[in-house]
């Protein structure tokens, strides 16, 4: 147990101000701006986006910079800053189907309507370092375009399967407004499935991606397949209760991934696929995919099957996927915890000497 | 709260010029304002507040609903001295933005003024709109593949 302590004020308030002079790096480079950032650092705005679970490209941005680029700390902040905010609304349920798609890609279909768009990613890069990156001013090639319009639908991947009844259902709950909401009441036990999706949703990435390969690995083994990832922006909508009809926001960009598993079926039914899912903000493919493998383990028991790997765990999984909290425990720590380690000092030494008192004792015999 | 069965085309159209106003930049809707000729006075009956809204989701995108995690949002009713109310919810923080769309709202459910404005406002800004998506789903056709698959073990001879 850590204890609190007086004094220290100055150079608290010294470290704050080595901190921002620090942050500030050497003035004679141009500082950051939240735009740059935003642009720039695209992928690092849409994890903070996701994991700190406020969309607000401007205010992740600005988490990024006061972080110094530490997004763990950056979730923290707009975490933080979500609290002060009062709740205007709840949204329609986004429709991913209609998305506006900037890219879509299935593990499972070689040819499906709607193609195989890869978007703007780092697929099929070489991974080497680019030098060309470090001389400033050489603006890209502008992107190709081409004429032919994108195909009407774009159906799901799982749509087909469904077809052919090969897939279980997704269908939607009879009562819509009783949706559980971490952020009004704490998790507990057992989890349904909506607040471990949303425990996964704003779980921290690493974590997530760990569990995930370990089922890979063979810790509690589910056999995906990516069956389709996309991603693009999808319209928000809200009713507001004064209006009582739906109205557009805006747009959010997300990304989706839906895998496709095995599953032997049972006495009662005919062997099916099942689904694990995950949904994230911007363009977050690791996670998702990441998500959508856990979500599937988290399934286990529900699905008859054994339940003895971490990844199907709900407590382990979701007690330990919030980097917020995570990070919290861990790092206090460093906080003072000096009257705790006296009265252990003092345990040591009373034992110590007990046990040298033994020793000698049975030495002189 | 599903009024998609009876939706009469009035609202369509105020639903239309709503999300509209909500995707436009604030520097249009600025410019838009201060270019009309006889700018009405309103008052405000809720004046712009930021706060979130907590966006849902559906499991495999089809299924049972959760929520995914919020987004900030600001809204606004004005009033006309004519009694008209108009509403704005618009996605981020934008205060004036916001207050703007609420007032457009309000003018343009003046029939007078939505013959004026449609056309010389929602219209422009629907298009630029409609263009940029356009612009981006050209893009990202370029980059439509095809896979073809390699048969294991099928040497040539």
């Amino acid at each position: 147990m850590y204890v609190a302590v007086k004094g220290g004020e100055q150079a608290i308030d010294n470290a704050h101000k080595l901190l921002a002079e620090d942050r500030r790096g050497n003035p004679e480079h141009p500082e950051l701006t939240l735009e740059q950032i935003s642009e720039q650092m695209a992928y690092a705005v849409d994890r903070v986006m996701t994991e700190g679970s406020l969309y607000d490209r401007e205010l992740a941005a600005l988490a990024i910079k006061q972080a110094r680029g530490d997004l763990v700390e950056a979730i923290f902040l707009l975490r933080a800053y979500r609290t002060t905010l009062p709740r205007l609304a709840v949204t329609e349920a986004i429709k991913t189907g209609e998305m506006a798609v900037e890219r879509r890609i299935s593990a499972t279909y070689k040819d499906l309507p709607g193609g195989q768009i890869l978007g703007p990613t780092f697929d099929y890069t070489h991974r080497l370092l680019d030098f060309k990156l470090a001389a400033e001013g050489e603006a890209p090639a502008p992107a190709e375009r081409v004429d032919s319009a994108p195909d009407a639908t774009m159906p799901r991947v799982s749509d087909f399967l469904n077809n052919e009844d090969l897939i279980e259902l997704e269908l939607p709950d009879s009562d819509e407004t009783e949706v559980p909401d971490l952020t009004r009441a704490p998790l507990d036990f057992p989890a349904d499935r909506a607040t471990r999706l949303q425990n996964l949703a704003r779980g921290d990435e690493g974590f997530l991606m760990a569990l995930g390969y370990s089922t890979q690995r063979g810790y509690g083994r589910t056999h995906p397949f990516a069956g389709e990832i996309r991603m693009g922006a999808v319209a928000v909508e809200v009713v507001p209760e004064e209006l009582g009809f739906a109205i557009q926001i805006g747009e959010i960009t997300v990304t989706e991934c839906e895998m496709v598993n095995q599953f032997k079926g049972s006495a009662t039914s005919l062997p099916q696929f099942t689904r694990g899912y995950g949904l994230g903000f911007g363009h977050c493919e690791r996670k998702t995919m990441a998500m959508a493998l856990v979500d599937r383990s988290l399934r286990a028991q529900e699905l008859g099957e054994d339940a003895d790997a971490p990844a199907q765990d709900p407590e382990f999984v979701l007690y330990h996927s919030d980097n917020v909290e995570a990070s919290g425990f861990v790092q206090h720590l460093k906080l003072p915890h000096y009257v705790d380690f006296q009265s252990e000092l003092e345990t040591v030494r009373t034992l110590r000497s007990e046990q040298m008192a033994t020793l000698t004792k049975k030495a002189a015999e | 709260m599903n009024q998609k069965s009876t939706i009469v085309p009035e609202l369509k159209e105020r639903q239309r010029w709503m999300r509209v106003l909500a995707m436009a930049p604030v520097t249009a809707l600025e410019d838009a304002w201060q270019a009309l000729d006889d700018r009405p006075d309103y008052t405000l009956l809720r004046a712009p507040e930021v706060g979130s809204a907590m966006v849902r989701a559906r499991a495999g995108g089809s299924g049972g609903q959760f929520n995914m995690g919020e987004m900030t949002v600001t809204r606004c009713v004005v009033r006309l001295s004519n009694g008209t109310a108009g509403h704005a919810y618009v996605a981020g923080r934008d205060k004036r933005k916001t207050e703007l769309a609420a007032a457009f709202d309000a003018i343009l459910q003046g029939e007078d003024r939505r013959i004026e404005l449609l056309p010389s406002l929602i219209v422009p800004l629907e298009n630029k709109q409609q263009t940029h998506r356009h612009i981006r789903a050209q893009k990202v056709q370029a980059t439509r593949v095809n896979f073809f698959t390699m048969v294991r073990g099928d040497n040539q001879r």
